[in-house]
């Protein structure tokens, strides 16, 4: 296949950036996107080019590490992330453009490589049970219906790419954060912080700039996890209650 | 030098409760004067940067992904064991101890496996505790199942993404110390050396990856939690970023590397398609619980089928050859991981091999869907199924998968004692980065179990033993041996920018990974790894006239970390070789073909090989020494291996 590639290329935090256009004549239909990238690297290095940076690092659609933005869509065409996309779902003699995450909270670093670390700081603002290590119940002494668990399990495969963000007009992260509020609110262990914790992870949510959400669902079509809206209204829930019977001050 | 492995006297059952008594403990009010380091945060390093986090210690966590929620850990699939025998079939510590050293083929220490064992029980309470939502029966209690031929179900999981929700919980007890000021997190930071000061670990240099800036960490104390040394063979199933250089340039300051030849190949992942291949996908052992393995019996037909000429469901009953089930009739599809992968290799050398490389093989479930039908089967595996269609672009309920091994796991590593420290004062090293506990073979859903005990439940321990033994006085980053690391660093550095050659590092990266595939991958003989030996010395030299690293070190420079991690595969390569080529016998994971029984099986020389190979550095170019540490088998009865 011959491919097009219009690629954002930013030096670092402060330059402004732009695209550059590269053509690529022998891809493979069964490489994946990222593997593409790996050639068009190997051949700008050999005419001695700095190569694209992007992140990536378990290339199974685990880590959340890859984050491009394809064609106007996080993780390009499919509903899975960069790294499980092939360039079979393209055609030969497609041009395509690709960009970092735009979104306040995820400044650009180099090229394709965003900061996510607002990410990190919203968990750490409340996204965990507070139990240390050792003294705690045997594991099966508290039973969880299945139904729970198992949805439970839904809300916590999140990836933490940020596709969402980088999906929503607002660069809203409510997905995100609805995703781990509601794995803590559904399971009996989360529920002594569980007021405490919506309205903390709230708040930082908001401290690191991410935009309002405007329920339009862009960021659930776009999850590579298909992370549900159900989410988002049950934080809106939970945030209302805690809300209004505050633990914290 | 005396390795002492530091196993407490006493009966096997006995030794940890004893020894947890007898360490010394550092008074609760005195743990905020020690500093200690935490480099990596998988599965390992981010429970015992949380761990001591709580107990009041000053943590400094690293990781080079942009997050700790990224770590390689990430994607382990399957499950973790533990010896809670809720299913009441008969599992115990004494079973898993005895299994894990069975499996690891009698080469592991009996110590530290039962501890091993013993501790397992309380990390799925533990995680339980966090929020990690494992599965559950109706009833409300925890699922589990068997998993990679155990006799007992004693795996529990997570769907498919166990690993994923461990490292989940994991990362939010470390984000929980982070919020409480106990543990300083610094993310895209790469370790690139250790520093001593008077004969102790006292400190790191590392690598700032966004701005380039080289920083050095002084502490009373150094963990390496930083994972496996697969990636040496270019391809693997591990994450890209995975590699050796933190434990590498460990071992040149002295800490001993222990059997880097113990390498696990996996049978089930899906084959190369092309040049352009990065990596490999694991697919879960448990598919050939259902999965029939088979090739072509006759050559001619594999020929057709790679040039597309015949399709495998035209081709008859009588011309397949299901080859484990003929060989090992008893055991069949499931022998043991290293078993499978040899045998695979075997019919592609054969040239009976599918696919247009002519490396995979057949895994059928024609069978188990006229048997349970599809929707059974696609209850059981149907993510696996989509996740392989999405990469090859075959449907597996309609064609058989094509699968080949692939390198998986390290079982070699840092040599460590009991309490987990290497033989250098003050330096530890846990999870896949450390050889402790697998021998030469690591049983399925272990590997999370360890990388958790050892972080969890003993590192705190053991740590304490020797802080309280150490003085508070803080080593100052302006000593000269930091001053002296950080130079060292720059220079090598420099000298791969310098270089500006014609070859880029992925050049050479794969043209290592095949050496090692080649001849010090699932078979290998004496002829062959000392070709290997003399074919990595000329690349290595080549390596560093001629590799090709762009840009500057003040910048994030991508080719800069790959070439510094390539640098030191293409030295621990050798001398998985060297260790390769020192063991004569077979065992576990690594079969020499000089030593098989009649029937072609492994075959172990318990006289001369009961020993752990521990190697010392001894400058640039020059052999390696070895030491070696006799294992000591007092509770299990040493057999050889038969799945016949
Ligand atoms: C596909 C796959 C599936 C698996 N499935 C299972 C399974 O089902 N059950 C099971 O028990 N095991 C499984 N395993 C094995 C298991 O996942 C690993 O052995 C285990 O997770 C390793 O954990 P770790 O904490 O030791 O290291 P890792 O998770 O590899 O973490 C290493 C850490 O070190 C950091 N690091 C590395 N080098 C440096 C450096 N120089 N400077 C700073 N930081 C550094 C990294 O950033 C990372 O944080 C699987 C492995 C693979 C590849
Ligand atoms: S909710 Fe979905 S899109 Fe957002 S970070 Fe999680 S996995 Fe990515
Ligand atoms: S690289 Fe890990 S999800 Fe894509």
């Amino acid at each position: 296949m011959k491919i097009t590639l219009k690629v954002w290329r930013q030096k670092n935090a402060q330059d402004k950036g732009g695209f550059k256009t590269y053509q690529l004549d022998d891809v493979s239909p069964d490489m994946s996107f990222l593997e593409m990238f790996d050639v068009l690297n190997e051949q700008i290095l050999k005419k001695g080019e700095d190569p694209v940076h992007f992140d990536h690092d378990c290339r199974e659609g685990i880590c959340g590490t890859c984050s491009m933005y394809i064609n106007g869509k996080p993780h390009g065409p499919k509903q899975t992330t960069t790294c499980q996309l092939h360039m079979r779902s393209f055609s030969d003699g497609d041009t395509i453009v690709v960009e970092p995450w735009r979104a306040q909270a995820f400044p650009v670093v180099k090229d394709l490589v965003v900061n996510r670390s607002s990410f990190d700081r919203v968990i750490q603002a409340g996204g965990y049970v507070s139990v240390n290590t050792g003294g705690v119940p045997d594991a099966n002494e508290i039973p969880i219906p299945k139904k729970i668990a198992d949805e439970a399990f839904d809300s916590a495969t999140c990836i933490g790419c940020g596709a969402c963000v980088a999906a929503c007009k607002n660069a809203s992260a409510m997905l995100f954060v609805s995703a781990k509020v509601s794995q803590l609110a559904m399971l009996p262990q989360g529920q002594v912080e569980r007021k405490t914790r919506v309205e903390k992870m709230v708040a930082q949510m908001d401290e690191e700039g991410f935009g309002a959400c405007s329920n339009t669902g862009a960021c659930s079509a776009e999850c590579p996890k298909e992370i549900s809206l159900e989410n988002i209204a049950r934080l809106n829930r939970e945030y209302l209650k805690a809300k209004s019977s505050s633990d914290n001050v | 030098m005396k390795l002492d492995s530091k196993i407490p006297e006493g009966p096997i059952a006995e030794k940890w409760s004893k020894h947890k008594f007898n360490v010394k403990l550092v008074n609760p009010a005195n743990k905020r004067k020690y500093d200690i380091i935490v480099v990596g945060t998988g599965l390992a390093g981010a429970s015992a940067a949380a761990s001591f986090g709580e107990l009041g210690y000053n943590v400094k966590a690293f990781c080079f992904q942009d997050s700790p929620r990224r770590a390689h850990s990430i994607a382990a699939q399957g499950g973790i064991n533990a010896a809670k025998n809720y299913q009441n079939d008969g599992d115990s510590i004494f079973r898993l101890f005895y299994d894990t050293v069975k499996g690891g083929d009698y080469r592991s220490r009996e110590g530290n496996v039962y501890r091993l064992a013993e501790v397992s029980v309380d990390i799925i309470d533990q995680c339980v505790a966090q929020g990690v939502p494992f599965a559950r029966e109706y009833g409300g209690l925890l699922a589990n199942r068997s998993f990679g031929g155990a006799q007992v179900s004693r795996t529990f999981y997570a769907r498919g993404q166990t690993g994923q929700q461990l490292l989940l919980g994991a990362y939010s007890a470390l984000s929980r110390q982070v919020s409480n000021g106990k543990v300083k997190m610094y993310t895209r930071s790469e370790m690139l050396d250790l520093v001593m000061v008077d004969g102790k670990a006292r400190g790191i240099v590392t690598r700032n990856l966004i701005t380039g800036e080289i920083e050095s960490h002084s502490a009373h104390a150094v963990v390496l939690a930083t994972g496996g040394y697969g990636n040496v063979f270019y391809l693997s199933t591990n994450a890209m970023g995975s590699n050796a250089t933190a434990a590498w340039r460990a071992h040149k300051k002295g800490a001993l590397f222990a059997n880097p030849c113990y390498t696990q190949i996996h049978p089930t992942c899906i084959p190369v398609s092309g040049d352009h291949q990065s990596k490999l996908t694991l697919m879960s052992e448990s598919l050939r619980n259902d999965g029939r393995v088979w090739v072509p019996k006759d050559k001619a037909d594999s020929e057709k089928i790679r040039k597309g000429q015949l399709k495998p469901t035209d081709l008859p009953e009588d011309k397949r050859d299901y080859y484990l089930e003929r060989r090992y009739p008893s055991f069949g599809n499931l022998v043991p991981r290293d078993v499978a992968s040899r045998n695979a290799k075997y019919v592609c050398d054969e040239g009976r091999g599918v696919s247009t490389t002519g490396l995979a093989v057949y895994l059928d479930f024609a069978d188990a869907i006229k048997r349970d039908g599809r929707a059974a089967i696609e209850g059981k595996y149907g993510n696996l199924f989509d996740m392989y269609q999405q990469i090859t672009g075959d449907n597996p309920y309609e064609t058989p998968m094509k699968i080949y091994p692939a390198v998986h796991y390290t079982m070699g590593g840092l040599w460590v004692d009991y309490n987990l420290m290497t033989n250098v004062d003050g330096l530890y090293a846990i999870g896949e980065a450390n050889f402790s506990d697998h021998g030469a073979n690591r049983l399925g859903a272990s590997a999370l179990m360890q990388g958790l005990a050892d972080g969890y439940f003993v590192i705190p321990y053991t740590i304490g033993d020797y802080l309280a033994k150490m003085p508070y006085d803080k080593v100052s980053t302006d000593h000269e041996a930091f001053k002296e690391a950080e130079s060292r660093v720059k220079e090598i550095n420099d000298k791969l920018l310098r270089i500006k050659g014609n070859r880029t590092v992925d050049e050479f990266h794969k043209a290592l990974g095949h050496i090692m595939w080649e001849y010090c991958g699932m078979s290998r003989n004496e002829e062959g790894l000392k070709k290997a030996k003399t074919e990595i010395q000329k690349l290595r030299k080549e390596f560093w006239e001629d590799v090709n690293v762009l840009g500057t070190n003040e910048e994030l420079n991508q080719s800069l970390e790959k070439a510094n991690r390539v640098a030191d595969f293409l030295e621990l390569g050798e001398l998985m070789v060297e260790d390769a080529l020192n063991r004569s016998e077979s065992c576990g994971g690594h079969f020499r073909e000089e030593s098989q029984t009649e029937e072609g099986e492994a075959k172990r020389k318990d006289d001369e090989f009961s020993y752990v190979a521990a190697w010392e550095y001894k400058g640039p170019e020059a052999p390696e020494e070895l030491h070696k540490e006799d294992l000591v088998f007092e509770n299990v009865k040493l057999t050889q291996r038969s799945y016949k």
